[in-house]
């Protein structure tokens, strides 16, 4: 094998890659607003404050909610102390929400303010439900904030342990699903190429990155948003294992070595990402806040919940019947099985793996889409979520990918219960805690067969 | 000006002196042990935190809090080491990962009256300072203010005499051993050496080390912060490593110095370029705020180039680098 092709391959690919960051990224501070009426305040600002009253009427079902007319929110800009007190502060002007509850106002420049709702604007027998009347908030060059006022009580009153441990199993399936999804991404690249993937975070964080530039910076409708993020992120996949992996496959580097480049690629990427949103938390344009529906007292779902869960079990089924029953998914679980026995019988071992990557990189696209909804869009999804991937991975042991997705999922549901016992800052350290023992006790996973791996 | 003189000045900071300090304490895990240990942020945070809290909650004199840390730094390893050192290489690195960020979940939300959630532990500097032998009116040298100096004055002696150690431990018959698990695990014990008790000591050995530099770390910045040991410390100082060379004994100071010259030197240069009444970086392309990302991005891709080209490092020896998958 020709040395130097590796090396040549890679620079021209870390090139392309940069180009296309490039790209992304010289679209982003151009993120300027449309709206079909001008907001208040300065005409000609760039910075915005937005945000929609909306009276829940104390409970989560659409049905009764109505939006506040004519409430006033006040827009200082202030000075905070070390402590984040406000130390000074001075009006620019108020921001009155209109028949559907909404409004914007345009801010003089970047710095800090606070927005106060004005209480005795809002109509008779409405009123904050939790939470400041007063939120302040730094604004960067371009930046706009969107406020949330709880009005009426936004959480639902839960009186038993079991009344909220469905709520939260509910949640946490949720959000199972959508770790299902990458999980399975994850392990069908370490079942064909060992490589334990550090950077595979910032594939998730990238679809949520190519939704939000879609959407809300091109204003394209979400749906087709989310087909560009998976079929970028499907692109952005290929890119890597064509450009990086598999030069180093050829190269025979080895896995530990690999390990620790992913470990430089993800540190790589997630400060890519934060240079490019300046290290906001972003929003996509649409189904930001779907009202609730209340089940039998039960839990409560929005339509959004329902898209995501559906879209997700589809997913997750296609890909698993693609597998069983594919010639491509019976190779791919050969190459996972045995390369060399796989690459003897005629399959091309490297395109199964670039499919692979393909396809891993495309799930974990669409994850990050929908995580951008549940974590807010940031550079950060990446970060938060890898560990939790690891550990729902190792929960479904070495097994088929059907005992990972029911690893993730059964991750993501012990992870919003154990809430019930464990502050929710530390519900993340029981998954870890999780992970740990289920490495030691049954390497195997919970549903694996016994076989010695470690 | 600064190009030149900023680069050399954080090079030797305290901060600098805590990433030297856990980079010789990974690279007798992953240098001559050959354990992938990346939870080496827990480590500095438990001595930071042990010495921090013991002094700031407990009132203990200084010996006993710096005691305190490097206990707990032993306790960790113990608890860390004993289940997860049979467990192959990859699994031995997400584990510690896992530990690490409980650790870190843990300083952040729990026993709040003495770890002080996101704020952090501070007021424990007094003891130490109060042994500063330089003169109170000598304002500062090289910029260095007077408790920096006083910091990096017991700092780097100790950074050497821990060299020192290392070299003549791992010139011993034990650090033979730990070197020979690294080539070959099977052969160590079919000479009926216990290779899960000799790992189990490399790792408290790299540990305390790694402690020692969140001592020196913590009285450098006078308080201690969950978020200063998240993953990105461990992956820093490993990167610190593996620019020196692993199995080296003066490559993580190599490293660590050229590499905080290095990134202190991208600031510099990205900062001049893009401030100014007319950059030469507009500012749509970067604004000095955003030369951290960049320059951390560009640690990131060093890591990568150098795992990929030069996995031995600037000085380290090809042969002796632990990277073949067990």
């Amino acid at each position: 094998m020709n040395k130097v092709t590796p090396a040549g391959r890679l620079t021209r690919c870390l090139l392309l890659l940069l180009a296309v960051l490039a790209v992304v990224g010289a679209a982003g501070p151009a993120a300027a607003q449309d709206d079909d009426e001008a907001p208040a305040g300065d005409e000609d600002a760039t910075e915005f404050v937005r945000g929609t009253l909306i009276d829940r009427k104390g409970t989560r079902d659409r049905d009764d909610d109505a939006p506040v007319e004519g409430a006033e929110v006040l827009i200082e800009a202030v000075v905070l102390d070390d402590a984040d007190e406000i130390v000074e502060r001075e009006e620019v002007g108020t921001a009155v929400t209109d028949d559907e509850g909404r409004f914007e106002f345009g801010l003089p420049g970047p710095g800090t303010y606070a927005g106060t709702l004005d209480v005795d604007t809002l109509p008779d027998g409405v009123g904050l439900a939790d939470g400041a009347d007063e939120l302040t908030f730094p604004i960067n060059q371009g930046d706009s904030r969107t406020l949330i006022f709880d009005l009426g009580a936004r959480e639902r009153q839960t009186t038993t342990q079991l009344d909220r441990a469905v709520d939260l199993a509910v949640t946490g399936a949720q959000f199972g699903l959508t770790i299902a999804i990458c999980a399975v991404g994850l392990s069908l690249i370490f079942g064909t190429t060992g490589l334990t993937n550090f950077a595979h975070g910032e594939l998730v964080t990238f679809g949520a990155l190519i939704t939000y530039l879609s959407n809300s910076v091109f204003g394209m409708p979400f749906v087709l948003s989310v087909v560009v993020a998976v079929l970028a992120g499907m692109a952005f996949g290929w890119l890597q294992d064509s450009g990086l992996w598999r030069p180093l496959r050829r190269r025979g580097t080895g896995l530990i070595a690999m390990m620790i480049v992913t470990i430089g690629l993800q540190f790589f990427l997630r400060n890519m990402y934060q240079y490019f949103t300046n290290g906001r938390l972003l929003n996509y344009d649409e189904y930001l806040t779907p009202a609730g529906r209340d089940v039998g007292g039960l839990f409560v779902y929005t339509s959004r919940d329902l898209a995501i869960a559906a879209t997700s079990v589809l997913v997750l089924a296609a890909v698993l019947i693609a597998l069983s029953k594919t010639r491509l998914g019976r190779a791919t679980r050969a190459v996972s099985d045995n390369p060399d026995l796989a690459a003897a019988t005629g399959i091309g071992v490297d395109r199964v793996i670039s499919v692979v990557w393909i396809l891993g990189s495309g799930l974990a696209a669409l994850a990050g889409v929908f995580l951008g909804f549940q974590l807010g869009v940031s550079f950060q999804i990446g970060q938060l979520i890898l560990l939790l991937l690891f550990a729902a991975v190792c929960l479904g042991g070495l097994g088929t990918i059907w005992e990972k997705m029911i690893g993730a999922l059964l991750m993501g549901v012990l992870i919003d219960i154990s809430t019930l016992v464990v502050p929710a800052e530390l519900k993340n350290a029981g998954a870890l805690l999780l992970l740990i023992v289920i490495l030691l006790v049954r390497p195997q996973g919970l549903l694996g067969r016994r076989e010695r791996i470690g | 000006m600064d190009l030149i003189v900023s680069p050399l000045h954080d090079a030797f900071t305290p901060t600098a002196i805590s990433f030297v300090l856990a980079a010789i304490g990974l690279n007798i895990h992953f240098g001559y042990a050959g354990l992938l240990n990346f939870g080496q942020a827990a480590f500095a945070a438990v001595g930071a935190y042990g010495m921090g809290v013991a002094i700031a909650s407990f009132d203990l004199p200084l010996v006993l809090a710096i005691l305190v840390g490097l206990i707990a730094a032993v306790v960790l390893a113990l608890i860390m080491g004993a289940p997860t050192l049979r467990l192959r290489a990859d699994y031995l690195a997400i584990v510690t990962i896992a530990v690490a960020e409980i650790m870190r979940l843990i300083f952040s939300t729990t026993f709040k009256d003495y770890f002080r959630a996101r704020d952090g532990v501070s007021g424990f500097t007094d003891s130490f300072r109060a042994l500063n032998p330089l003169s109170e009116s000598m304002g500062s040298f090289a910029s260095f203010s007077r408790n920096d100096l006083w910091v990096m004055m017991v700092g780097w002696p100790l950074v050497i005499l821990i060299l020192l150690f290392v070299w003549a431990i791992m010139r011993s018959p034990w650090g033979r051993v730990v070197k020979s698990i690294r080539e070959d695990e099977d052969a160590v014990r079919s000479l009926g050496k216990n290779v899960y008790s000799y790992k189990m000591q490399a790792l408290i050995l790299g540990g305390m080390i790694g402690a020692v530099g969140g001592f020196v770390g913590a009285q450098g910045l006078a308080s201690v912060q969950p978020d200063s040991y998240n993953l990105d410390f461990t992956f820093i100082a490993f990167t610190m490593l593996i620019l020196g060379g692993a199995a080296r004994v003066l490559s993580p100071v190599a490293g660590a110095v050229i590499f905080w010259a290095l990134l202190s030197f991208l600031g510099e240069l990205l900062t001049m370029l893009s401030s100014g009444d007319s950059p030469l970086i507009p500012p749509e392309f970067m604004t000095p705020d955003q030369v951290g990302n960049i320059r951390f991005a560009f640690v990131g891709l060093a890591l990568m180039l150098l795992m990929i080209f030069r996995p031995q490092g600037l000085f380290g020896d090809k042969k002796e680098i632990a990277l073949d998958a067990r």
